[in-house]
């Protein structure tokens, strides 16, 4: 379903280039479950960007359900993130002002979707990630876990085929990080791909699949044994 | 993304921010009102100037010798240019009068002459006309009376004084009945006018004024320096000119050498002035509106800086860069509008105080001037956020997310 063949990232910082993705060759299938981990700067991070399309790779191909998006313009790479990726940060990225019903409604808005079958669809996705008595209360009114909940509804509102998650427990305590964690899985199991980029071991021991990192290159990967 | 959409999250924008929202509106407000204050003021002058004109005589037509090239709008300068070839007479002045739409006639003889009264002695501006005068130019007397009703021909050793005229030569003596010297002949005093000031191109109050064949006699020239008519009405003041015009003409061998000018083309010289008047304080305003924009520059970049992170959110969530522009000029207009119609409001609230001030002055900003203001203020608001709109939009979502 995606498929990374000798992807480089390189940034230049002063007079100097940094390789943060060096020749990386990556295949996900559907429905996967995995877990990145590395050192901070070993390029986790800028993985996750690429897939998510939210960043370009400046030498080989990513190939995203058989198309190769390597080559899409500002416009059509906006197209395949509203479709395909959800994102779920390790800071929640709500918006203050709005309600949580309204955050979630977010993504369908930008779609232009009609407002009736928005307000419906972004209910039942508050309604599946346990947060069915909040709709209207803003993110100061709801608690860490609670916010990430939100979060998650609105990365799945639009059905994506790939959830990235960058720390998704990092600022949470660990029973919220449990029910968290238990949300992501349960959306796996129902058939969405999952990657998570963590520092916690204990998280990343819980995918199925696992990649770690050093120096943007993949150095262990248990997923094409498996 | 929906319109609607579209300003429900400018509107919680703007809402989010109430200090930057108030500075951006006031900005705006003060140009707007500054425009429709200005303007208001400019045609409150102009009111005031026409509407006064419109009092001295409102059927007014104006006869002078020779044929002007232009006719029409350029009535002041058609009297500067008129050639003379023949002299208009009094016998002209009486078969106008003989017109059926002409209700009055007043020719004019003007000099000028030196008067004596004991040892005083000062120029004078001599006017020679008829009894019509006092009526057509409205007119009115402080003591005494006008000139009499006698036939246009007939000279009389009798003149009316202007103010001015008349304190400086009397003083605190009486000058009704004394007999005052102009040139080689004498005349006795009937009357004194009221201050009058400027009445049509005459500084009435500086003036002596004295039947038409006398003033002719005085001069020794045979023709009339113009002949004021009164139409019977407005409508008839074409036709009269017209009239006017082919009966004169009959009397000059069929030659048309007269130049017929109406109050009208003098009015649209005056109305045209301030309307150029008008115009150029809006403009003047106007400039307070681009400074606004400016300033609407800065904050909508602040604002860009600020909600970096939202607009990386957006990004990854899928919106496209021309949404983003369009979110930040969705709520540059807004604000732009909503500051426009409070400077419409403060403007409105300013002539009225303005008219209470001064109440002679009648105090309205032209339709135009507003609708400019509004769309000048909207439209620089919306040219100055092009540049914020577009930066937000370039914006790298991996940084912007990051929130650098």
């Amino acid at each position: 379903m995606m498929r990374l063949r000798q992807l480089c990232r390189d940034f230049q910082v002063g007079d100097q280039v940094v390789h943060a993705l060096d020749h990386v060759d990556l295949e996900i299938r559907s429905g996967e479950y995995i877990s990145v981990m590395g050192a901070s700067g070993s390029g986790k991070s800028t993985l996750l960007n690429i897939l998510g399309l939210l960043d370009r790779a400046t030498s080989g191909t990513y190939t995203l359900n058989g198309a190769d998006v390597s080559t899409l313009d500002d416009n059509a790479l906006a197209e395949q993130r509203q479709e395909n990726i959800g994102f779920i940060f390790q800071s929640f990225h709500l918006i203050p002002r709005l309600t949580a019903v309204e955050n979630v409604e977010l993504p369908m808005l930008l779609s232009g979707t009609p407002v009736a079958v928005r307000r419906e669809r972004a209910q039942e996705v508050l309604e599946a990630v346990g947060l069915g008595a909040r709709f209207d209360h803003r993110p100061d009114q709801l608690s860490g876990g609670e916010r990430q909940r939100v979060a998650i509804g609105r990365a799945i509102v639009m059905k994506p085929s790939l959830l990235l998650a960058d720390e998704p427990t990092g600022n949470l305590d660990s029973r919220s990080s449990t029910e968290v964690v238990e949300i992501i899985e349960q959306l796996n199991d129902d058939g969405i791909s999952l990657m998570v980029v963590t520092h916690d071991p204990d998280l990343g021991e819980r995918a199925r699949r696992h990649l770690f990192m050093r120096d943007g290159k993949i150095i262990s990967d248990d997923g094409d044994a498996a | 993304m929906k319109a609607i959409d579209t300003s429900r999250l400018a509107v919680q924008a703007i809402r989010r921010y109430p200090m930057r929202t108030s500075m951006l509106l006031t900005a705006v407000a003060i140009g707007v009102a500054a425009v429709v204050l200005l303007t208001s003021i400019g045609e409150g002058a102009r009111r005031y100037v026409t509407g006064e004109f419109a009092a001295l005589g409102t059927h007014l037509l104006v006869v002078l010798p020779g044929k002007a090239e232009t006719t029409g709008g350029g009535g002041g300068a058609g009297m500067m240019i008129g050639e003379t070839a023949r002299d208009l007479t009094l016998e002209d002045a009486m078969a106008i009068e003989r017109i059926q739409r002409v209700a009055q006639v007043a020719p004019i003889v003007i000099g000028s002459g030196t008067a004596s009264w004991r040892q005083r002695e000062r120029e004078i501006t001599v006017l020679g006309t008829t009894t019509e005068m006092l009526e057509i130019q409205h007119l009115s007397m402080r003591s005494g009376s006008f000139l009499p009703e006698i036939d246009m021909d007939v000279a009389s050793p009798i003149c009316v004084l202007g103010d001015n005229v008349a304190s400086e030569f009397f003083g605190a003596t009486a000058p009704l009945g004394q007999w005052l010297r102009i040139g080689d002949t004498r005349c006795r005093i009937i009357g004194v006018m009221d201050q009058a000031g400027t009445a049509g191109p005459f500084e009435v109050d500086e003036l002596v004024i004295m039947p038409v064949a006398s003033a002719q006699q005085l001069f020794n020239a045979p023709g009339v320096f113009r002949i004021l008519v009164e139409a019977v009405n407005q409508e008839s003041m074409a036709a009269a000119r017209r009239e006017i015009i082919r009966i004169v003409a009959a009397r000059h061998q069929g030659e048309e050498d007269i130049t017929v000018v109406t109050q009208d083309a003098v009015l649209d010289t005056f109305e045209s002035i301030f309307d150029m008047i008008t115009m150029g304080l809006a403009g003047i305003a106007a400039i307070s509106l681009i400074v606004a924009g400016v300033l609407i520059m800065n904050v909508m970049l602040v604002a860009v800086s600020q909600r970096t992170k939202e607009i990386g959110l957006l990004r990854a969530l899928g919106a496209k860069q021309r949404q983003i522009i369009s979110l930040f000029l969705t709520e540059a207009v807004m604000l732009s509008f909503a500051g426009a119609l409070l400077g419409l409001l403060i403007g409105e609230l300013g002539s009225r105080l303005l008219g209470v001030a001064f109440p002679v002055l009648e105090f309205v900003a032209p339709l135009w001037a507003m609708a400019a203001a509004v769309l000048t203020a909207v439209i620089s608001g919306l040219l100055f956020s092009i540049l914020p709109a577009r930066r937000a939009a370039r914006l790298d979502p991996v940084l912007a997310l990051a929130g650098r």
